[in-house]
């Protein structure tokens, strides 16, 4: 893929000229050295690669169902169909892209760099893991086929356990999410061990980017949360094939059972998806505001508080679902308390910015956007968690604007934390000014899409609704509400596919990246763009991973260069 | 003991075979295995979990099911196989002994007298599972248990008598009594065979005492004729050791290949992870057993 120029080689760099000319993408070719890789950097890239696709693909499916909602009655497709689509574009989004999107594609590539490590603890794991990933797609895409899938992506008992059609898609689904979540646990588990034991000897806790923190926490997650949504998968499966009736009321079984075992896992899941998530804006926020990170440790240990407490409140998804008076205070309380370790993290993020010489290059475009973002997503869920207030609000489009400002907030960081890191990954450089735009263009659309649906909901429309004609004599603007909605998905899908093209342009024309374009100090600046097969041509030095001071722009380079006076690692 | 067998020196680690590139020494290799595998193992508690979770959740809610349903399983049949479990866990802990003592010889007998175990295990559980699939003691729909047919003539000759639930060549026709009216309360206070007088004397149970309660379908009456949705305990009974015998596979597979491996001379005190982890894994399979055998076999 990419060659060193012709400059390069001409340089005053000779002696080094053999060990800096070979790069991870360079180290071996072709098709099966890709397939076997055991390099995480390459098992990184092959994750990126596929999640973009699902992106992709689920994003068609939510275009196609906001054009079914453009206008009243029927619009494109019958309302089955609409089903079906809301569905994959749940099931696609959640389980392929947004749960491993930034521990597996991005964190595989650079957490071993950042701890100093050669690899991960087990590569043929993270192999495995990869391929289990693939393997949850295929089955997807078989459920797509053999009839599709209409439960939500809650997969409900008794949408899923028994239905009027026979929906044949519903095992081969489960089954996908059992397969993915396997994959899921394998990357958490290879990731918690990497930064235990294959941490640099000089590397204490507190000497870690904060990064590696949220994958840490998000690593405990997956590991405890993710056998439950296994469990439930498969006694779905079974419920299903030999009718064994634990969750069918008819059999005497217990729907509500599904409910709290599925929310178990799932509510978990959403931090699985954000700490990972506030791992990188930690890092973006403090290295384009060339400012020590404020409040290290208390964002360190807010990724461990939400990782704890967020196991403990997902009865909030059954407030109206028959749960006990009692239950629902106590998880309405606990729900609370997870918005307290969240905040702090904003608050330090601003506070990290506050006197800082923030440049606005993409990433740090994408990082604002998400505290806004983030924000809002944030403060709606203390709504919900309001027991009095969820009553009318659950199962309004009010929940569906919610959890997308969070989990879509997700894929703000997920983008900006690919455009940070992409120097790195391809050596290659993008063109600013086509970033720039890309990210604006789709905070806008983004913020058209779901701030209206805010609205949509709080004036009673119910969510997974096929249609509103009967609903615009009740809901005055409703149809005006929908169509605003449906144009601001457009526009984000301009900007998403801008911002796509920025980056295929830059893998053929990008000029050549620097090895520290940005000013970042963590060690996966103190290597090669790309780096090379072990991560590192010469033993590097840790130090504290926000201490820029030893960091000068060269303009030669066009990037940063250590001058090598560092405060060593606390080793702590 | 076993930690302080890997070197920690990079220096010596360069002679070592086994040692992957990304490490810089055995020990550090080791550590990282042994701490992935305890992750993994916390992963299979919580797979398990969620169908304790089930159990106790329909234990509590409805245990005349439960009362019910556990006289139809052989205890003697399952105290053997927990011995069986328990004596290949030893073996298999022996076996480690052996690996990191580089005692070849028996290293390879322990591993084949643990595999043996495992073979063991599974064959009684298949008896087990033949058994109840001939008397129609399955979940759900699949339940088909009509006691009226399997004990017809002796059914009215034995309301009063004690119950013989334990022999499973009889057809269990005292199971067919109805549960204890106590059901609301579990009974483990009773000794067993006053349990048994009890239960014959009993009169019809109540659907449940509290939580979800659920009336069963009219499809589901075929079971026994007192207790309702006895199936469900039979969908619990073989969803949990279904999937513990589906480990206890996946375990004997693991033993196999270390065998295989044994055999070729691969183990010695300078490596012995596979061996340490594969013994890990074992025991945990055996552990979940433990916990099984008294919960779903000696209830009440
Ligand atoms: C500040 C912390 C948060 C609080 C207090 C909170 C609160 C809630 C509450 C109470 C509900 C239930 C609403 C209902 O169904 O009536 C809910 C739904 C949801 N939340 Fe959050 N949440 C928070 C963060 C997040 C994050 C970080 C994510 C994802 C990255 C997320 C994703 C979701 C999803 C997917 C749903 C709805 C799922 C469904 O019913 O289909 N939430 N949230
Ligand atoms: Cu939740």
């Amino acid at each position: 893929m990419s060659t060193v120029d012709a400059s390069d080689a001409s340089g005053g760099v000779q002696a080094a000229a053999a060990t800096d000319t070979s790069n991870y993408l360079t180290a071996s070719r072709g098709i099966a050295s890709w397939m076997f890789t055991r390099d995480h950097k390459r098992i990184g890239i092959m994750y990126l690669v596929g999640i973009l696709t699902a992106f992709f693909l689920a994003g068609i499916f939510a275009l196609l169902v906001r054009t079914e909602l453009l206008t009243a009655g029927r619009t494109i497709m019958d309302a089955d169909t609409y089903n079906k689509f809301f569905t994959f574009h749940g099931v696609i989004m959640v389980f392929l892209v947004i749960i491993p999107g930034v521990p597996a594609a991005l964190g595989n590539f650079v957490l071993p760099i950042m701890l100093g490590a050669k690899d991960v603890a087990f590569p043929r794991i993270n192999l495995l893991s990869f391929y289990l990933w693939c393997g949850g797609a295929i089955f997807l895409l078989c459920s797509l086929v053999m009839g599709g899938l209409d439960t939500g992506w809650t997969f409900y008992a008794p949408y899923s356990t028994i239905s009027k059609e026979p929906i044949y898609g519903v095992i081969p689904a489960l089954l996908a999410v059992f397969v993915v979540g396997f994959s899921s646990i394998f990357t958490g588990l290879n990731f918690v061990v990497t930064i235990h034991k294959l941490r640099r000897p000089e590397m204490g806790w507190f000497d870690m980017p904060l990064f590696v923190f949220g994958i840490y926490a998000t690593g405990i997650i997956q590991i405890l949360a993710t056998p439950v949504i296994g469990i439930t998968g498969l006694l779905l499966i079974i419920e299903r094939v030999a009718k064994i009736g634990i969750f069918t009321a008819s059999m005497g079984g217990d729907p509500v059972l599904f409910q709290h075992f599925f929310w178990f896992y799932s509510h978990p899941a959403v931090y699985i998806m954000i700490l990972p998530a506030m791992g990188v804006m930690s890092e973006i926020i403090s290295v384009f505001s060339h400012k020590h990170i404020f409040g290290y440790k208390f964002i360190a240990f807010s990724s461990l508080a939400i990782a704890l407490l967020g196991f403990l409140v997902w009865g909030h998804h059954l407030f109206v679902a028959g749960q006990s008076g009692l239950v629902s205070m106590i998880f309405s309380a606990l729900t609370f308390a997870v918005a307290i370790p969240s905040a702090i993290k904003v608050f330090n993020w601003l506070a990290t910015m506050y006197k800082g010489s923030i440049t606005l290059e993409t990433p740090m475009i994408y990082a604002l956007s998400f505290i806004w973002i983030f924000g809002i997503g944030g403060l709606t869920g203390l709504f919900l968690g309001t027991l009095a207030v969820d009553v009318p609000l659950h199962d309004t489009y009010f929940v569906v604007a919610h959890f997308h400002y969070v989990m879509a907030g997700t894929i703000f960081v997920f983008i900006g934390g690919l455009f940070y890191w992409w120097p790195k990954m391809t050596g290659k450089m993008y063109k600013e000014l086509w970033g720039r735009l890309g990210a604006l263009i789709f905070f806008v659309g983004y913020n058209m899409t779901f701030f209206t649906q805010f609205i949509i909901g709080l004036k009673g429309m119910p969510r997974r609704y096929y249609d509103y004609e009967k609903l615009i004599d009740v809901i005055p603007g409703i149809a005006g509400l929908h169509m605003f909605s449906s144009i601001g998905s457009y526009v984000m899908a301009v900007g998403l596919l801008m911002t796509g093209f920025c980056l295929l342009q830059s893998l053929f024309r990008g000029r050549k990246a620097p090895d520290n374009p940005w000013g970042g100090a963590s060690l996966e600046w103190r290597t090669t763009s790309p780096p090379p097969l072990e991560n590192f041509n010469e033993e590097p030095h840790v130090g504290d991973p926000y201490d820029f001071s030893d960091l000068e722009w060269d303009k030669e380079i066009g990037g940063y260069v250590s001058t090598g006076i560092r405060k060593p690692a606390t080793g702590h | 003991m076993a930690e302080a067998v890997p070197t920690d020196s990079p220096e010596h680690a360069k002679h070592s075979p086994h040692l992957a590139h990304h490490f810089d020494t055995p020990l550090q290799q080791f550590d990282s295995g042994k701490l992935g595998m305890w992750l993994f193992l916390a992963t299979e508690i919580l797979l398990f979990g969620g169908l304790f979770c089930v159990y106790a959740i329909w234990r509590a809610n409805h245990p005349e099911i439960f009362i019910a349903g556990h006289h139809h399983l052989d205890k003697t049949l399952g105290a053997i196989n927990t011995v069986v479990l328990i004596l290949s866990s030893f073996t298999m802990a022996t076996g480690v002994y052996c690996a990191q003592r580089s005692i070849q010889k028996w290293l390879i007998i322990c591993l084949a007298l643990t595999l043996l175990g495992g073979l063991g295990f599974m064959s009684i559980k298949f008896v087990e599972y033949r058994h109840k699939w001939h008397e129609g003691l399955l979940p759900g729909t699949s339940y088909t248990y009509d006691p009226k047919v399997l004990a017809k003539e002796n059914l009215h000759e034995n309301v009063g008598a004690p119950a013989e639930p334990e022999t499973h060549a009889e057809p269990p026709a005292a199971s067919t009594a109805p549960a204890p009216a106590t059901a609301a309360a579990p009974p483990p206070e009773q000794p067993a065979a006053a349990a048994d007088e009890e239960r014959s004397k009993i009169a019809l149970a109540p659907a449940g005492p509290a939580g979800l309660r659920m009336e069963p379908a009219e499809d589901s009456e075929s079971g026994d004729e007192t207790v309702k949705n006895v199936h469900i305990f039979f969908a619990i009974y073989f969803c949990l050791t279904g999937l513990h015998g589906l480990h206890v596979l996946a375990g004997m597979a693991i033993i196999t290949w270390l065998l295989l491996r044994a055999i070729r001379g691969d183990f010695s005190h300078e490596y012995f992870t596979p061996v340490d982890l594969g013994g890990l894994y074992w025991h945990l399979v055996d552990l979940i057993w433990i916990f099984l055998f008294p919960l779903l076999y000696l209830i009440g």
